[in-house]
Parts: structure tokens; sequence; C-alpha cells
């Protein structure tokens, strides 16, 4: 295994990490920044995989204006996810 | 809970079906013979020189605009959504130092490399939806650091409407010539820009396509943020 490899690795499992945090958090404006993190390891890792072209539009439209656009929304509406009772994780996931 | 059994059930019925379809082919294995052709036959049939954007935009150039059509339908509906007689921005302070400063620092090279991505669409990665998207992530700068911007409404619409036109047009017109839509009248009949391939004056219509393009999806996602940061007046609806 070369080090290309181990960091093309690293970048998939920030961005599963990232989309579970982007699920769990409560706060929602944290978690419009866990998806921009997914978008941003998801444009790394389409570099890595020699496909500059989707690599921007995936930087500039997933991590740039859909997490601003996703801020708008929250300061118009609530910050805070209310919390449901006796719903379990798997409704969520 | 009998439905969501059920829906799970079903759901692994579809997944195993889709995989016992897929395992024949190894993974990132090419089994089209399509693709090879677009690599092989790109030079002599669009001139541009990143097969991706040839076919973008030449070889699925109907597709594109049907993206195009997709994205104007989405800002016409946030435009809809969000719409009051009078709203105005309601921040009451300005961006921070360092945000005011390096919008007014780095606007102009953030607008300079997003045409920059779709004018050399075909010869670079890039092309009219990045492009665009990066003059709209400049234009959101702009919307972030001030409280009393706002983008030129006079101007911004026409243009949206004129890109969207044009692209209409260059289509209609290749309907015209070679006889069927999109057709690339100014590589194939005109034969434009032959000998410089790889340059920047050649591959037929797929820069001008791009710029309109770039023009489009820039004016549209601008529309969006705009429509997204302004709010109805305290008191009116």
């Amino acid at each position: 295994m070369n080090c290309i490899q181990c960091v093309e690795y690293i970048i998939v499992f920030l961005m599963i990490i990232s989309a579970v945090f982007a699920v769990e958090w409560r706060d929602l404006l944290a978690a419009v920044v866990g998806m921009a993190a997914v978008s941003l390891f998801a444009s790394i890792a389409f570099f890595f995989l020699q496909a500059p072209d989707v690599a921007m539009v995936e930087a500039s439209i997933g991590a740039a204006l859909s997490a601003a656009v996703f801020i708008f929304a929250i300061k118009r509406t609530e910050r805070y996810e209310s919390e449901e009772e006796g719903i379990g994780w798997w409704v969520r996931w | 809970m009998v439905k969501r059994i059920l829906a799970i059930v079903f759901i692994l019925i579809i997944g195993l079906w889709m995989a016992k379809g897929l395992d024949q082919v190894s993974f990132g294995e090419d089994r089209m013979l399509v693709g090879k052709y677009y690599l092989e036959h790109v030079k002599e049939d669009t001139g541009a020189v990143n097969a991706v954007t040839a076919v973008v935009v030449n070889y699925r150039g109907f597709d594109t605009l049907g993206e195009v059509t997709v994205l104007f339908i989405a800002s016409t509906g946030v435009a809809a959504l969000l719409w009051r007689k009078r709203r105005e921005r309601t921040a009451k302070t300005d961006g921070s130092v360092v945000l005011t400063t390096g919008a007014k620092l780095l606007l102009p090279f953030v607008m300079l490399f997003g045409s920059y991505i779709f004018i050399h669409g075909h010869l670079t990665p890039g092309g009219g939806f990045p492009g665009g998207a990066t003059i709209a992530t400049a234009f959101l700068f702009l919307y972030l650091a001030f409280t009393v911007y706002e983008i030129d409404h006079k101007l911004f619409e026409p243009l949206e409407g004129i890109a969207g036109v044009g692209y209409v047009t260059l289509g209609l017109i290749g309907l015209a010539i070679g006889g069927y839509f999109l057709f690339d009248w100014i590589w194939q009949s005109w034969g434009l820009g032959k000998e410089n391939i790889g340059r920047l004056f050649s591959a037929g219509f797929i820069p001008i396509i791009y710029i309109l393009i770039g023009l489009k999806v820039g004016t549209e996602l601008t529309g969006i943020i705009d429509n997204m940061v302004k709010e109805p007046e305290e008191g009116g609806q």
C-alpha cells in the first residue's frame, strides 16, 4: 500500500466521521458545518481520483454555497433541533 | 412496526437485486464503449482538449440545457417562496475587520478566477457551473461583509435571461444549419479554429456556451443568495 492510498483512506474516514456528526449534532449550525466538511473532503477525494472538474464543483457549491444557504435558512428559523421522544436512532438514520 | 419491517425487507430485496447485477462489473472498470469513442474522437469532433467539457457541452448538450433549466426553476422557486412586497436587508452590523478587508482585497481575484474557469472550460478543468458558482461566492462575500450591499437587479435579471435565450438561440441556429438541435455549427460547418486546437480560440461553440452558462449560473446563484438574505420589513407582510 503506497502513501497516496493511505491519504485516500484517511479522507474517506474523515468524510464518514463528518457525516455522522452532521446527522447527530442537535445544534443545526454545527450540523451544517459538518455537512460542509463532508463536501470539502469529498472534493479532496475527487481530486485524488483525478476528477478535478467535479472537485471544483463540489468545493464551490457543496462546501461554500449550500452551506451558506443552509445558514441563512437557520437564521430565519430555529437553531436547535427539537427533541423527539421515543424515536430510536434507526429512524434518524 | 410492520410497515417498517416491510420497508427494510423491500430495501434489502432491491439491494440484493442491484448487487447481483453490478457484481459482474469489477469496481472502476469501464464496460461502456461510448466513453472510449469519445476519448478517441474528441479532438476532430469538437476541437476541445478537455474531454469532460466536450461531453458536457457538445455530445450531451441537450442534458446541459436541461440542467440549466433545473437551476432556473430552483432559483424561481426560491424567489416565489420568499416573495414579499418590500424586503430589505436587516443586518445591523458589518462583518469583522478580517471579513471586510478580505472581501475588498479578494473580490477581484475571485471574480477573475471564476471568469477564467468558464472561459477556459475547453482547455483546463472546470466550466460554466464551477465558474458561475465561484462568481456567486464572490457576491456571497460582499453580502456577508457589508450590511448595505445589494446586487443591481436591473443588471442581473436581464443578464440571466439573455444568457438563457442565447443558449437556446445557438442551439436553434445549429438546428437550422446542421439539422439537429445544438449542432456545433461554428466547428463543423465553418471550421473556425481548426489550426489552433489547444488554444483559447478553438473548440467551436463550447467557449461561447460555457460563457453563457457561467453568466447564467453566477447570476442565478447570486439571486438565490439575495433572496435568502433579504427579509421582509417589520410588520409589513
